[in-house]
């Protein structure tokens, strides 16, 4: 074994007791480390993958990216008016067919048109406000998750009859509709019509499920009383995390405004990047603590090897040798506490994974976590960085021992 | 003209401080290959600090120590620590042993410091000093299980490790009994007279001292006197 190792190692294996403790504090580090790292990351990305399975990956609505300019600033720039009618613009995507196609020919992913609607829903004496949103149920399935998230009847249910709903499951439970039950919508553009509850989903998500209903696109186009408008292009791209992009390239081409996901949801985005900043803070303060064992062990070991590192100095040691024994045993104890802290982490985000708790919207769950490499390593790199800092103090004041003096006092 | 192993030129130490405190003062002298040497005075008259400089263990404040005709002076701190291991060879009054290493372990050390020879040969090499000296049959014990006396005799066997030309001993047999006594006096005048090795020791016993072929009295750490013994008789 090499010299420096095998010193190292002797002085630590001599101390076995005071070893051992320095290595718990490490392995605790180090475990808590990985399995806080792995629940909160595992949540994280729960709640991610709920987020974008319910949301489409990029909405492409009839809103301009700048404000429509009025005829009279067209033609006298540099004169002000006021008082003018304003231009009224018809609402809806220009030619949303001839858009979708040529969308389709370069973004990765599926697109599907939409009409968003507000309307009253009238049923047995209660009004509610909900969005009513008017689908193509053969494209659908590629953009959202509504279909696996029926539980009564299929999307292929809006063709059973004439003017079919498919409503949220707290929505009917609120108003107290059923499958058939016949229900009335009324726009804001001052239409009515009667519509049968073909179906109920629940997406996981109160809002939606509460205030939410899907109807075929020429029925939303009915009752918003235009017909052929969409105004909402829904994209589900292949990879979720490209959609920003996309979206603002989608943006540039049509001028319309094009919102990703992250964009969309970009508070909640904040607030997890908050909570990570935080739970690294946690993971970093707990394996400091742990390197204070290390410290302590490490200083305790040079205390108390004064007079043999007088000895080596004398006999020829370099002060670099020195150094290098008193930080080499420090990283030992930073390695063996990390894999220890390895293997507890792992246990412990097992144990935690093995969890079940109930919730509302199904039988049981399982708290979500997240086994990741990543999470080993950089505990481990946080560790050993830890250790060699609290081994290079006691090292670096051991080599600077000057041995005549140590000598002197043991004669 | 053989060039002298150690030699001390001027040498003046002095110890820093509110009073400062001279230990060594304009000491000159030459350590031959072949001697064997005492170093005698008073207690505190500065016999162990002139051996701490002329080990390299200690810096003169001023004047220079040269080993093999090589000024030391200029050295660093890595450069004087590889001629220690070297060129030098120590043994304290308290042997200093490791105590956590095997006998065999500690005298080693050196060696493996050194690096010059494989492991396989480190260990025999080891394994032969201690047998040289008595300790054949203790190769795997630790400190804590020899004698004051065998301990002193691993504390030499280490300081022959990397077969330097200079032993220096800081009274190495102030600690021990009149038997062991001699045998360590045996064993260092023999690495004079059969290995060729020169031999500096700080002695407070007289009679030792006048067993050697040379004494250095120091009072005051001023060099009292350098004298030869004519016909010292072992």
């Amino acid at each position: 074994m090499n010299l420096v190792l095998s010193i190292a190692w002797t002085h630590v294996r001599h101390r076995a007791r005071q070893t051992l403790v320095a290595i718990a504090g490490v392995m605790t580090g180090v475990g808590f480390s990985v399995m806080m790292a792995a629940m909160m990351e595992g949540s994280q990305d729960d709640f991610i993958k709920t987020l974008v399975d319910a949301l489409p990956h990029i909405s492409i609505t009839d809103e301009l990216r700048e404000p429509t300019r009025q005829p009279a600033d067209k033609f006298y720039a540099a004169a002000e008016f006021h008082g003018l009618t304003p231009d009224v613009r018809r609402p809806g995507i220009k030619n949303p067919m001839a858009t979708i196609a040529s969308l389709q020919s370069w973004v990765p992913g599926a697109l599907t048109p939409s009409v968003q609607s507000k309307a009253v829903l009238r049923f047995a004496g209660r009004n509610l406000t909900i969005s009513v949103i008017g689908i193509d149920p053969r494209t659908e399935a590629d953009v959202s998750n509504l279909a696996t998230h029926m539980k009564q009847g299929t999307l292929n249910s809006l063709y059973r009859s004439s003017n079919a709903i498919l409503i949220g499951d707290r929505l009917a439970q609120k108003i107290g509709a059923r499958v058939n039950s016949n229900i009335t919508l009324a726009s804001a553009e001052g239409s009515t019509m009667n519509a049968t509850v073909v179906g109920m989903f629940h997406s996981g998500f109160r809002t939606t499920d509460e205030t939410t209903g899907y109807v075929l696109l020429k029925t939303a186009q009915i009752l918003e009383r235009q017909t052929g408008i969409i105004n909402e292009i829904r994209v589900r791209t292949q990879d979720p995390m490209q959609a920003r992009l996309i979206s603002e390239r989608i943006g540039e081409q049509t001028g319309y405004k094009s919102i990703s996901w992250q964009e969309a949801q970009e508070d909640l985005l904040s607030a997890i990047t908050l909570r990570n900043v935080l739970m690294y803070t946690i993971v970093g303060a707990i394996l400091l603590v742990a390197s204070f064992g290390t410290y302590n062990i490490i200083s305790t070991i040079t205390h108390e090897k004064t007079r043999d590192i007088a000895i080596m100095k004398s006999l020829g040691f370099r002060d670099g040798m020195i150094r290098t024994i008193f930080i080499v045993e420090a990283l030992l104890v930073g390695f063996v506490g990390s894999a220890l802290g390895w293997a507890l982490g792992y246990l412990m985000t097992r144990g935690l994974a093995s969890l079940e708790f109930k919730t509302p919207f199904s039988d049981f769950n399982h708290l979500p976590v997240l086994y990741s490499v990543k999470h080993y390593l950089l505990a481990t790199a946080v560790a050993l960085l830890s250790s060699f800092v609290a081994g290079y103090f006691p090292a670096r004041a051991a080599a600077r021992l000057h041995p005549v003096d140590i000598i002197r006092g043991a004669t | 003209m053989t060039t002298a192993l150690i030699e001390a030129r001027h040498m003046t130490r002095i110890l820093s401080g509110v009073v400062p405190v001279t230990l060594v003062q304009d000491i000159s002298l030459t350590i031959m290959p072949c001697e064997f040497v005492a170093i005698t005075g008073p207690s505190g008259s500065g016999k162990s600090s002139l051996l701490y400089l002329l080990g390299l263990l200690d810096l003169p404040t001023s004047g220079d120590v040269l080993i093999n005709g090589r000024s030391t002076r200029t050295m660093t701190e890595e450069e004087r620590a590889e001629v220690r291991l070297a060129h030098l060879g120590f043994v304290f009054q308290f042997h200093f042993l490791l105590p956590e290493f095997s006998i065999t372990e500690n005298v080693a050390l050196p060696m493996r410091a050194l690096g010059r020879l494989a492991p396989r040969a480190i260990v025999a090499r080891a394994e032969d000093l201690l047998d040289s000296l008595g300790l054949g049959d203790h190769l795997r014990k630790t400190p804590d299980q020899l004698s004051g006396g065998q301990r002193q005799r691993v504390a030499v066997a280490r300081a022959l490790a990397n077969d330097p030309p200079v032993i220096l001993a800081d009274e190495p047999t102030g600690s021990l009994d009149s038997v062991s006594t001699e045998q360590v006096f045996d064993i260092l005048r023999d690495l004079v007279e059969q290995q060729g090795k020169a031999v500096v020791s700080v002695t407070h016993d007289l009679n030792l001292a006048a067993r050697m072929h040379r004494q250095i009295r120091i009072i005051d750490g001023r060099l009292a006197s350098d004298e030869r013994s004519i016909g010292a008789n072992a």
